[in-house]
């Protein structure tokens, strides 16, 4: 059965890149417009802080843990960037930092008190949302030029959020699968008391990753308002949810230390597109939400098809 | 393809001034509403409202289309995202209630860029190329204030009823409300509670506060509250105060039930869901080459104790008290009348 077990596991890596290609066919096909540099630009813009955000949860995911507090944070970002960064850019610099710091010490918790990831970011998720609605109480407030021209970004021939996908990707494909701390990394979510016993600190570790997804999550949050051109404490609610379903749909598990950077950007890219399918193929808004998370299913249970198939 | 509508528009707008008529030249043009928020009754209403009279518009051969789409959930990026796809779809004109006066403009920019008319009303969007049709709500709390000092000349103690949290209309109205106590300073705002707009949630802050308050003498309110407010006051055994109401036919048919009871007066003010149709007459009159001014104000609809039995009879029950706008009507507002 070794033929059986490649083809599967070939698949089952393939299969981010495919529902992806299925579902720009499907669009292309009812909305001719979008096949287009300014449709595919208009499309997937917005997917590149989705892919940001999508990453940080994958590095939270990885060490075994689960972040719900990554939209709220992304939400902060957003309000601190779209005035600290504006009017002060040191301080606003100082502040980014100061969260990713804070980002670590959650790390930190988790792992020296033993707690559950979920309570504790979830707790967090409150905690960020009340310091962005202190600093920005009603929406408002305006990006960085900087940040606003990067977004805009105009590349002959290949649209900007494409090269930004890819270079993302790249990067952390890079750097987490193919990098020996990397691998180290990765390993802390598997068999974490082996790597303990071989010498790593996995206090440490911990607080990398989620450094790390603080990291992402910052880089989430300023090209959201490159995007947007202002902040709102809610702007980014959503993307908890989105996060965690990228990540999963582009093949990471629960069970920890299995994920894939470049798969993780392919599932937030499905998940953008999936909204303007729904919308090109006229749902009415109150099927919308069900069909968006029909689609999630049907993909994750091919999945579990093939991953049936990889076992025997 | 942004230039290729540049150009149709421009053509459009040349066959407007050639021909000149009313209405045949947006016979091709497409309208799209985009909403970001379906889950109360204002909204449904309003949804219903832009149904009707968009739809009958489309049958008249005024536009070619007009569609409505929702967000699933009052999200910033989920409607920036819409935007952008209603672009694709090449639609002449976009009509938008905002997630956020803000945080849309990148797309809205975008939109104006490729040649769209973007009208925003009710949530509005402060991206200078779309047009605005907004409601004063400082003025909606400040009357409110002018009508009690009408009716309490010797003032008192105020429960304030406030919206959802961080969302700018609330603070507009409270805004209002804070400038009608600074003139009216007989009276005082005792208490403040969050109803966010819907009777249940009013009634349970409500219920949460009473214990700690003073005789309340009246209740000022942001609309969707006003039963709630007036069910907590039954059930905590005090007095009911002088409860302004939103329209909404719930408090109507209370206020009516007091009325007839016991000679219950109070006023009840909105801002009336059918503004929906006017964007709608607005944006389908700048395509058809009108001038508009970028900035619009809608008058609120206020119901006083004379009107009561009128409105309600015409408010379905679970709606809101509503005007809808003919192409007359916001040819009027647009003049300024």
């Amino acid at each position: 059965m070794l033929p059986v077990f490649l083809n599967a596991q070939l698949l089952r890596s393939a299969l981010p890149a495919l529902s992806l290609g299925v579902l720009l066919v499907a669009i292309f096909i009812i909305q001719p417009n979008a096949m287009s540099y300014f449709g595919l630009n208009l499309m997937l813009q917005y997917a590149v802080p989705i892919a940001l955000a999508t990453l940080a949860q994958m590095f939270v995911i990885t060490v075994n843990d689960l972040d719900l507090s990554i939209g709220a944070f992304v939400g902060l970002v957003a309000c601190i960037g779209a005035t600290y960064l504006h009017d002060t850019p040191g301080l606003g610099l100082l502040m980014l930092a100061g969260c990713i710091v804070v980002y670590a010490g959650m790390g930190a918790l988790i792992q020296l008190r033993n707690l559950p990831s979920i309570v504790v970011t979830l707790g967090m998720s409150f905690v960020w949302l009340g310091i962005a609605v202190l600093i920005l109480p009603t929406p408002g407030g305006k990006s960085p030029d900087v940040i606003k021209a990067l977004m805009a970004l105009k590349i002959p021939a290949v649209p900007f959020p494409i090269v930004a996908a890819v270079v993302i990707a790249l990067i952390v494909q890079a750097g987490l699968m193919h990098s020996s701390y990397g691998a180290v990394l990765r390993g802390a979510g598997g068999n974490p008391k082996a790597l303990a016993r071989a010498g790593w600190s996995m206090l440490q570790i911990k607080m990398a990753m989620f450094a790390l997804a603080g990291f992402f999550g910052v880089l989430s949050g300023l090209s959201l308002i490159g995007l947007t051109t202002s902040g709102d404490a809610h702007i980014a609610d959503r993307y908890t949810l989105y996060s965690i379903a990228g990540a999963i749909l582009g093949g990471a598990e629960f069970v920890g230390g299995r994920v894939s950077p470049v798969g993780a950007v392919l599932g937030a890219l499905t998940l953008t597109l999936t909204g303007s399918f729904l919308i090109f193929l006229r749902i009415s808004p109150d099927w919308q939400i069900g069909a968006q998370g029909a689609i999630l299913i049907i993909v994750l249970a091919l999945r579990a098809l093939i991953s049936r198939g990889e076992r025997r | 393809m942004s230039f290729r509508v540049k150009l149709l528009s421009v053509a459009a707008i040349g066959l407007c001034l050639s021909a000149g008529s009313a209405l045949a030249d947006t016979a091709a043009s497409k309208i799209a509403l985009s909403n970001n928020y379906a889950g109360n009754s204002w909204r449904q209403a309003m949804l219903k409202s832009w149904e009707k009279v968009a739809g009958q518009a489309v049958k008249d051969g005024v536009v070619a289309e007009a569609s409505a789409f929702t967000t699933s959930e009052n999200q910033v990026t989920e409607q920036a995202a819409q935007i952008q796809n209603l672009i694709l779809q090449g639609y002449n004109a976009i009509v938008i209630n905002a997630a956020s006066p803000d945080a849309l403009n990148g797309a809205v920019k975008q939109a104006c860029d490729a040649g769209i008319i973007v009208v925003s009303f009710d949530g509005i969007v402060t991206e200078p190329c779309a047009w605005r049709i907004a409601v004063d709500f400082k003025q909606m709390g400040a009357i409110q204030l002018d009508y009690l000092a009408e009716r309490l000349p010797e003032g008192g103690d105020l429960l304030e009823i406030r919206g959802l949290a961080g969302v700018f209309v609330d603070d507009a109205i409270h805004s209002g409300i804070e400038a009608g106590v600074a003139k009216h300073s007989k009276f005082k705002v005792v208490g403040s509670v969050h109803g966010d707009w819907a009777q249940e949630v009013a009634q349970k802050a409500v219920a949460g506060v009473l214990p700690s308050l003073p005789e309340v003498k009246a209740v000022v309110t942001q609309g969707g509250d006003g039963y709630g407010a007036a069910q907590a006051f039954k059930a905590a055994g005090r007095p009911t105060p002088l409860i302004i109401m939103g329209n909404r036919q719930d408090e109507l048919a209370w206020w009516k039930e007091q009325k007839d009871a016991n000679g219950y007066e109070t006023m009840s003010v909105s801002i009336a869901p059918g503004v929906s149709t006017l964007a709608f007459w607005v944006a389908q009159q700048i395509l058809d080459g009108k001038e508009v001014p970028k900035d619009l104000t809608v008058p609120f609809l206020q119901i006083n104790q004379a009107d009561l039995e009128k409105s309600l009879e015409t408010t379905e029950k679970g709606g809101v008290a509503n005007v809808e706008y003919s192409l007359e009507d916001s040819q009027k507002v647009i003049a300024g009348k």
